[in-house]
This record gives C-alpha cells, structure tokens and sequence, in this order.
C-alpha cells in the first residue's frame, strides 16, 4: 500500500552481541544503579509527625475569624453559600440578643454554620465573596474519618480559639 | 550415646531452628526495608522503633485471619502443603557446620553442626528437591486453574535447574574430593575459599540458587501478574504464612549452603592469629559470626537482585536453563577434570 505520511520509519531491531547475550554485565549495571539509591535520601516525609512546607497561598481548613475585640465577624449574609460551587456551605441565621454583644460584631449571626468538607473543594470563592472578611482557607489538611457525617464540620470547629484577654 | 550428647545434640537443633526461624522471620522485615532503600523510601517504621516489631504484628495478622479452605478443595493435602514446604524448609540446616568445634575447659569437644553425614551434599540436594513438593502439593490441591500453573512452573523450573546445579556441584567435588560438608569447609581454611578454585561454578551455583527459592528474577511460580498469587492463590491465614515462611528459610539455607561450599564457611583470613589471642571457646564463635556476616551478605544480594531486575519470561527461563547453564555446567566439568589431571601428573 501506498504510505499516507511521509513520516513512515523504518525501525532495524539489531541482534543482541555477545555481552548484551550474557545478561551478566547488563545485570551488574542494573545492580549498580540500584546501589546507588540505596544510599540516597528518602523522598518520604513522615506525615502525622512531619508536615510538608505549604505555599503562602496554599487552601487549607476554613476557620471563622473573630474581630480584634474576639468578636465573631460573620454577620450569615449566605454570600460564601451562594459562591460555593460545590455547595458545601449551610447556614442559620440569628438575631443577635443584647447580652450577646460582646460574642458578635453584627446583629446578625451565623447560630449554624456548617461546612461538608467532603463536598468541599477548596476553592477558595468563599474566602473571595465574603465581604466581612469572616472565613479564610488558612488551616491545616482537613484530617481522615470514619463516618461521613463526622466531616460535617460546625461552628464548634470552624470558628477561630477567642482571643486572651490580656 | 550417653546423655549428655543427647542433651548437646537437642540444645544444638532447638538453637538453629529458632535462628533459622527468626532469621526468617526477620528477612521479612528486611526485605521491605531493602526494598524500600533501593527504591528511596522508609519502609516499615511505624511498629516499635525503626519498625523492628513490624514481623511480629505481620505474625499476629497471619494467625488473626479468618481461615478458608475451598470446598472443592482436596482437604488433607490443602493441609500437608505448607506444612511440608515448613518441613523441607527446616530440615537443611542439619548438616550445615555452623561453627569449628568447641573445646571446653573440662576437655570436651562440641561440635558445631548437628550431624557431619558423608554424603552433606547430597543430602541438601535431596532436601531442596523435597521442597518443591510442598508447592506442587498445594497448587494442586487448591482446585485452582492458577495455583495448578504454578504448581506445574515450580515443578518444571526446579527440575531444570537441579541439573545445572547438580553439574556446578560436580565441579566442586572433582576439587574437594568429598561430600562432607565439614571437610569441605576445613579444606577452605585461612582463604583458601573454592569460589577462588570455581569461580564458574560459583556463578551457575547462585543463578540456580536464585531459581531453586523461586526468586527473582526466577519467581514465575508466584507472578502476580500472570497468576494472582502463584501456588498460594486460594491460602490464607496461617496456611499462606507458612508457606511466605518457607520461602525466607529457604533463602537462608541457600545462602548458608554457598556460605559453606564456596565462601569459606566460617573459614576467614588470619583466622589462625585470632586462635591464639582469644582461645579454644571463643574462636570458633567468632567464626560463626563470620559465616553468618556471609549469609546475611547473601540474603542481602538475594533482595538486591530481586529489586533490580525483572522476571524472566517462562520460555527465556528454559533456554537459559537448559541451553546456557548446562552447557556452560558441562565445559567447566570437563575443564575443571583436565586442570586436576595435568595438576596432579605434574
């Protein structure tokens, strides 16, 4: 048949010689190079006890920021719910009760607030929608579990440690 | 027989199966750290400091299984399988000679080696071709398309290379001009080692070694790609540890047996000087510590290959069996016959 392309190769399988026949010194290479990462640095890292070095812009755990009084800063506008693709985010709003004040920058709050971090993909369109600077992907890597409804994660693992009070 | 040979005799085999068995049990631990090394990872580090408990807990797996024999299985033999592969694993260290004889200060002599037959040699032959019945045994009475393949790879691949072997060792004996293990290793005294004497024998003996404890790159009885898991496709529990088991003790027997017919034993330069420094007792122990330094180099060559190369395909395992290895085996018979000859006319 006529060839198509141009591009048609010819490929010659030499015969093996003598040495290649022997597998011997083939073999004492191969040996050789394995030697040789025997003696090199593991590429392992220990997890659990070592981390690897994240990059500054690196999307973690989310966690929900108090203000500078350790206020809550979210006000549950639903922004960060609508702008999630996955639709990972759910929350309940409240008003806020004067005794309250001192727990919530607005008036009104997020009572629930929860993130299915298996939906989660880590995008990041939460931390950008959230005009109160509330939520921000700085934590670690989101820890294994048994049951799904364990990666359900509240408000009790969400929200950021209150601040000391000096 | 008085008694107290009886209780030296019993002292001598209950150490060497339990060495034999913790060493075993201990290749597995360094087989994933060798492998790991080579291939720039950690290995097994989570069990006990650096991971050294990591046999016992893959032990406690084994026995914690639940255990599953197939019904269409032929029971009685689905159980003599790996019991005799555990078997003819074990009885080969018999006539290995561990050590020089002791003398104690009260005048006695202990030998070192649980019985010096004069046919050493090939008594291990008969006990490495015993070995394969526990494969075949099992493989077959798995009721299994895979394990019967395997069963019948094992078979096949032992057979060709106790040949080749058989002829390597040939050689060797034209040398040594015995069968005894024990005289074979005092005629290596100093560094009078044989694989200086049959470095070709030595050569064929190890590739055959490699095939006779279906090893890689020889391991076609157990390739998981082709067969699932070889002749132990339907095992579990206990039953496949034993037969994993069989494995490692064979590869310390064999590396025992190159220790002793080609690398010295527990012969080593300036053994003679170390005699007259540190005595009767403890010389002889210094030298069994330098015949198990030879099989742990070995076991370690062992891993080595077997993370370097890959496996054979089955018909490039019978050419290479039978029309290189024989063939090589054969001429270094005939060369070695001609070299004594001329050596001893003249």
């Amino acid at each position: 048949m006529e060839p198509l392309t141009s591009k048609k190769k010819i490929l010659i399988q030499k015969p093996l010689n003598f040495a290649e026949r022997m597998y011997l010194p083939a073999l004492g290479k191969g040996l050789a190079i394995t030697i040789s990462h025997f003696f090199k640095k593991e590429a392992t890292i220990r997890y659990p006890e070592v981390q690897r070095e994240m990059s500054i812009n690196w999307r973690g755990m989310h966690s929900l920021k108090r203000d500078e009084d350790g206020k809550e800063r979210c006000t549950a506008c639903g922004l960060c719910a609508l702008s999630c693709p996955a639709e990972a985010i759910t929350m309940i709003a409240a008003e806020r009760k004067p005794e309250e004040k001192d727990l919530y920058r607005e008036e009104k709050y997020a009572a629930v607030y929860e993130i299915n971090m298996l939906r989660c993909i880590f995008c990041g369109l939460c931390e950008e929608a959230c005009p109160k600077e509330a939520i921000y992907l700085d934590g670690p890597i989101v820890p294994s579990d048994y049951l799904r409804k364990d990666f359900i994660y509240g408000k009790d693992k969400l929200v950021e440690e209150p601040l000391v009070k000096k | 027989m008085d008694i107290s040979f009886v209780i030296e005799k019993f002292i001598l085999v209950a150490i060497i199966f339990g060495i034999s068995l913790v060493i075993a049990m201990y290749s597995t631990y360094a087989e994933r750290k060798v492998a790991a090394f080579l291939q720039d990872r950690l290995g097994p580090d989570r069990a006990g400091p650096f991971g050294i408990l990591q046999p016992l807990a893959d032990g406690l797996k084994m026995f914690m299984k639940e255990e599953i024999i197939p019904t269409h299985a032929n029971k009685w033999l689905f159980m003599v399988g790996p019991g005799l592969a555990m078997l003819t694993a074990c009885i080969g260290t018999a006539v290995i000679p561990w050590g020089s004889p002791i003398t104690t200060a009260a005048g006695r002599v202990i030998p070192l080696q649980v019985t010096d037959i004069n046919v050493g040699v090939l008594y291990i032959f008969g006990v490495v071709s015993l070995g394969v019945y526990g494969v075949m045994i099992g493989g077959w009475a798995s009721n299994n398309k895979y394990s019967l393949l395997s069963a019948i790879r094992a078979a096949s691949q032992n057979i060709s290379y106790e040949v080749a072997m058989g002829l390597s060792i040939i050689a060797l004996l034209l040398v040594t001009n015995t069968m005894s293990l024990k005289e074979i290793v005092d005629m290596q005294h100093g560094w009078h080692w044989n694989v200086l004497y049959q470095p070709l024998g030595f050569l064929l003996f190890i590739i055959c070694a490699f095939a006779e404890t279906n090893r890689a790159p020889f391991d076609l009885p157990e390739c998981e790609t082709e067969l699932i898991g070889g002749y132990h496709t339907e095992y579990s529990s206990m039953k496949l540890g034993f037969y994993l088991f069989a494995e490692y003790i064979n590869m310390f027997v064999s590396s025992a047996v190159m220790a002793t017919l080609y690398f010295g034993g527990y012969n080593y330069p300036g053994m003679d000087w170390v005699l007259t420094q540190v005595g009767p007792v403890i010389a002889p122990l210094i030298g069994t510590a330098v015949l198990f330094a030879k099989i742990f180099a070995f076991i370690f060559f062992f891993m080595w290959v077997r993370w370097t190369i890959p496996r054979f395909r089955y018909d490039q395992l019978m050419h290479l069996g039978w029309k290189v290895l024989i063939p090589i085996a054969i001429a270094n018979v005939i060369i070695t016959g001609i070299v004594i000859a001329i050596v001893e006319k003249f």
